[in-house]
Parts: structure tokens; sequence; C-alpha cells
């Protein structure tokens, strides 16, 4: 039930944020202080969140075969893979480590 | 695609996707779900995830002039594809008719596989097995990659691997995440306070032009 909650809020707030964008005039959102803020936002929450997800079970660090897998996406980049073949590196790497290893 | 690998059902998988329609914001309510994190936290992170759309949707008003009736609809599909497509139209029909085919086939294509990726993990079952919880991660790390382009991003993003992974055991699940976002306004804070320094070092009257140059690059 939880969960719904969660969709619905993200629902709600997501698509407001895209129907303000049509609707506000100019000029209030177009100070570069707020747009630098607005590019940098999303830099932060991703770059936690590929942290957390990479090396954390619940509220514990853990270092495992996800950490091979992001290595080995972060190769792909690099290579300037497509999205898909990144993504597929890493589940790739991190199950074939864990075959591995038991 | 992944998110039926971190405790969410199809419906409500296919829910998120019909009904929030923007990447970034999709994956992001999942990962910190999957991450134990509080709903409402998740919820939050994937909002300001997609409040860049309100300066897509700003660029696109002016381009494309809808109608004020047309606007609650067309917003819905105000994302990143469908903006760089619109922009790159020479004529406002042009950009219209981008827009709308766009947003269109994204919206099908992107339900469709969400419904497939969410029916194919179900069948799977132990997605860890497969190595699909490394999914997640990849997914973020391909969606930042392309934002790392100066230092200032590559300072945020260091902050923010930092403060995630060094509050995540003394804090509450969700928490670390959005003090994470405190990087994004610190490192803009010292940019500006550095930026002033500079200027003030300067004879401003000296050479404009270089000076509006060296601006310019900091955007």
């Amino acid at each position: 039930m939880n969960i719904w909650i969660a969709v619905a809020v993200t629902a709600v707030g997501c698509y407001a944020v895209k129907l303000i964008g049509l609707l506000v005039p100019a000029g209030v959102l177009e100070r570069p202080l707020v747009r630098r803020l607005a590019a940098l936002l999303p830099v932060a929450l991703l770059a936690a969140l590929t942290a957390q997800q990479t090396f954390a079970d619940g509220t514990t660090l853990v270092l495992d075969a996800k950490a091979a897998g992001l290595a080995a996406a972060a190769v792909a980049l690099i290579l300037r893979a497509p999205f898909l073949v990144v993504v597929a590196a890493a589940v790739v790497v991190t199950a074939g480590l864990r075959a591995v290893t038991g | 695609m992944t998110s039926a690998g971190s405790g969410l059902s199809v419906l409500q998988t296919c829910a998120l996707s019909l009904l929030v329609f923007t990447g970034a914001s999709q994956f992001a309510l999942v990962g910190a779900i999957a991450a134990g994190g509080n709903p409402l936290t998740a919820a939050a992170g994937a909002f300001f995830l997609g409040v860049r759309n309100s300066f897509y949707g700003l660029r696109l008003s002016q381009l494309l002039a809808l109608p004020r009736v047309v606007r609650p609809f067309a917003a819905h599909w105000v994302i990143d594809e469908t903006t760089a497509v619109s922009l790159a139209q020479p004529t406002r029909r042009s950009a219209r008719i981008g827009f709308t085919v766009t947003g269109l086939t994204l919206y099908v294509l992107w339900n469709l596989t969400t419904l497939l990726g969410a029916l194919g993990a179900e069948a799977i079952g132990d997605t860890d097995a497969w190595g699909l919880d490394a999914a997640g991660p990849a997914v973020f790390l391909a969606l930042l990659a392309p934002m790392l382009r100066t230092s200032t991003e590559r300072a945020v993003a260091g902050i923010a691997v930092i403060l995630g992974l060094g509050l995540l055991p003394v804090l509450p699940a969700g928490v670390p995440v959005l003090v994470a976002a405190l990087a994004a306004p610190a490192v803009l804070c010292a940019e500006g306070r550095r930026a002033a320094r500079r200027t003030t070092g300067k004879n401003p009257q000296e050479d404009p032009q270089k000076a509006d140059g060296r601006q310019g690059e900091g955007r």
C-alpha cells in the first residue's frame, strides 16, 4: 500500500513540474542560479543513488559482485557503448562473478 | 524493467510507467524503494529528478505556442527526448509534429517494454542470481555519465557519493540521499564565492570581452 502512495505522489509531482514549465511565464525560472541548481540536483541524486545501490545492503555497506558489475558498466560508458550494452555489461559481469564464486 | 526485482508488483510497475513517464524518476523511485528506503523519501528523490522537465517546458511553451486547453495534455510528454527533437526542428509546425510523434511513439514503446520487462522478471524468479540487481546502478551511471562534463558536476557527484554512503549507516533509510542532494547548492555556493573573488581581484574595465567569455564557460 505504501508503495502505491509513493507511485501516486511521484506521478502527481512529476506531472505538476512538467505542467508548471508550460504554464509559468518565462523569466521566473530562467534565472541562472535556479537553472544551475536544477541541472546539478540530478547529478547529486544520481551519484548518491548509484553508490548506495552498489555498495549498500539495507543500512550496512557491502562490497560484492555488483561493484564489479558497475565497473564493467563504467568501462562500457568510457568506450561509448550504447545504453543497453552498458546495462547488459553490468548484469553479465555480476551474474558471472556470482556463478564463479558461488 | 528493473523494478519487478525490487518489491514492486507488475501492476505497480506499469502504473508507474504510465503515470510518471520520466525514466530517471521511475528508476530513482524504484531504486530507492529497493535500497530499503521509505516510500515517501523515495518519491521526493524521484520528484527532484523530474524538476528538470519544468525547464524543458519553459523552452517548449515558447517554441510550440500551444493553446491553453492542450497544455495539460501535452505536459505529460514533456521529457528529454521530445524536447531534444522539438528544439531541433526549423519551424513551429515541424516542431509540433516532432513533439507529438516522438511523444506518442515513446509513450507506447516505453510502456510496452515496461510490461514485458516486469512480466519477464516475474517469470525469472530470483533476479539476484541473474545479476539483475546490478542493472539499477548501471542505469543510473549511464544517465549520470553524460552530465559529468565539467569539474563542477564531478565535484557535486563526488561529494554526493561520500555523503550518500557515509551517512547510510547512521541516518534512517532514504534520508542520506536527500542530504546528498545538498552537494548541489553547496558546490554552487563555493563556486560563486570563488568567482566573486576572481572578479574583484581584476579590473573589470580592462578587457570586458574576456570577462564575458569566462562567465559563459562557467554556465
